[in-house]
């Protein structure tokens, strides 16, 4: 079962409270986790990745196990404590304020 | 029982402010999509209860927003806005072709017969509809193709598709406007398109009479009079009564002719209003008065109106799709600032009142006249 985090406003577009679980079949990626959350909920398609590049949205980051995988290719193999759910997939909005 | 229904389309969220016919008590709720742009909110005038609204964000891209009972409930429809076929360039600021790029939803105008048909104007300029709802938007092509596209750039704000005009008579006929390519029209259902620029002179561009490349912000029509329509330009208040085959200046003796909306009252077609701007470089209104300047000639002739509006201290803007009017029996006017109050006339604009004060920077207020 993987853990994913996503931002506030993510959670309530998804009508969500808390991190959302989920199951991926085969190898555990940014594509595959991100297929399985739009598959889940098709509201968030487009806001987290472009419609048709699927090229990550610019200001969102993608973190796991206190590391940035944002730049990352998105078929590459996430750290085993993602694919095992002891760690979460976090969805992070840049930081942004001044 | 009577009554009016505003839709305010805020930086970070919408607003429902509803009152009875007298209007001189207001229900406010809201935030809805708190934290969002949402620039514009419209309801069908087919069915009022059917609302559709644009959420946007830099961080998680455009949504739109529909509800069925009137604002009370939301449900995200379709957000998938992809340019037909090979999208190709138009001029960038710097002069050279750049890739036609979806930011955002400016503005949506539900058709006037059929609650599931709504046009999307988008940044950067282009035209989508939807007939099932929201849920599927496609793109109409040929406004993009017709031939100058490549030549449109972007004003200060963007490229951006900011209204949409239908005649109530005539099905095939649409007006829109870009900021910063011209107005436009079709007869044709969406089909083709032409600008509709004669008349109109821009000293910003290299050739101030050019077809294309006018800072158009706003155009508003009377339904009973189709051909006819007033438009704030960048600088200059235009009036055209050919359906845009030519246009004339009809600032008259505005103090300055800069501004973002212009309105046309309800039950009179050649009484119109504007808020005057004092300048491109600064955007606020003229010695710290929020002036409302009403023409009852159709233009040429204006009256301040300040009863109820700061007359001192006050530098906020009112942006291009933030002023609307109700279809009361005494015309009610609206108009949004940037500053975040609502301010509502119940008398056709001789006195105002804010309706609410602190909101977020207004960008968009529409009016429903609910029965």
């Amino acid at each position: 079962m993987i853990r994913v985090v996503l931002p506030m406003h993510l959670r309530t577009l998804a009508r969500v409270n808390d991190e959302v679980t989920l199951e991926v079949n085969g190898p555990v990626t940014q594509r595959a986790i991100l297929d399985a959350l739009e598959a889940r909920y098709p509201v968030l398609c487009g806001t987290i990745r472009d419609h048709v590049t699927h090229e990550r949205r610019p200001f969102l980051r993608f973190f796991a196990c206190e590391e940035d995988w944002s730049h990352e290719l998105p078929d590459a193999l996430l750290p085993s404590k993602v694919a095992t759910g002891a760690e979460p997939f976090l969805v992070v909005g840049a930081m942004a304020g001044g | 029982m009577s009554g009016v229904r505003l839709l305010v389309g805020t930086r970070k969220g919408a607003f429902v402010l509803t009152a009875d016919g007298k209007r001189s008590k207001w229900d406010v709720s809201g935030p809805f999509f708190g934290g969002w742009e949402m620039y514009h909110l419209k309801g069908s005038p087919a069915d009022p209860n059917r609302i559709y609204a644009s959420q946007s964000s830099g961080w998680f891209g455009q949504l739109i927003q529909r509800s069925n009972d009137g604002g009370k409930t939301w449900e995200a429809v379709g957000n998938k806005f992809v340019y037909d076929g090979v999208p190709g360039t138009h001029q960038w600021y710097d002069g050279t072709p750049h890739p036609w790029e979806f930011k955002r939803v400016w503005h949506l105008e539900p058709s006037l017969t059929d609650p599931d048909t709504v046009y999307a104007g988008v940044e950067d300029a282009a035209l989508f509809r939807t007939t099932d709802g929201g849920q599927n938007w496609d793109e109409m092509p040929g406004l993009r193709g017709h031939g100058s596209g490549p030549q449109w750039s972007p004003g200060a704000g963007g490229l951006g598709l900011h209204t949409i005009v239908l005649d109530p008579t005539n099905a095939k006929r649409m007006f829109i406007a870009i900021s910063a390519a011209g107005a436009f029209r079709t007869d044709d259902g969406g089909t083709t398109w032409r600008p509709i620029n004669k008349g109109l002179r821009s000293e910003q561009i290299p050739n101030p009479t050019a077809e294309v490349g006018h800072c158009v912000h706003r155009i508003a029509m009377h339904p009973s009079q189709p051909n006819v329509l007033f438009m704030q330009k960048h600088w200059d208040i235009m009036r055209t009564d050919d359906a845009g085959d030519s246009w004339r200046e009809v600032s008259g003796n505005l103090p300055t002719d800069f501004g973002f909306v212009i309105d046309v009252h309800a039950h009179e077609p050649q009484t119109i209003y504007v808020v005057p701007i004092k300048s491109d470089s600064e955007h606020y209104p003229m010695d710290g008065q929020l002036r409302v300047f009403r023409s009852r000639s159709g233009g040429n002739e204006w009256e301040a109106l300040t009863t109820g509006l700061p007359q001192k201290d006050c530098y906020v803007n009112v942006l291009r799709d933030a002023m609307a009017v109700d279809r009361l029996d005494s015309c009610g006017i609206y108009f949004g600032t940037t500053g975040g109050q609502v301010y509502g006339s119940s008398d056709g604009g001789d006195t105002w009142a804010p309706i609410v004060r602190d909101l977020p920077a207004v960008l968009s207020v529409e009016v429903q006249t609910l029965s």
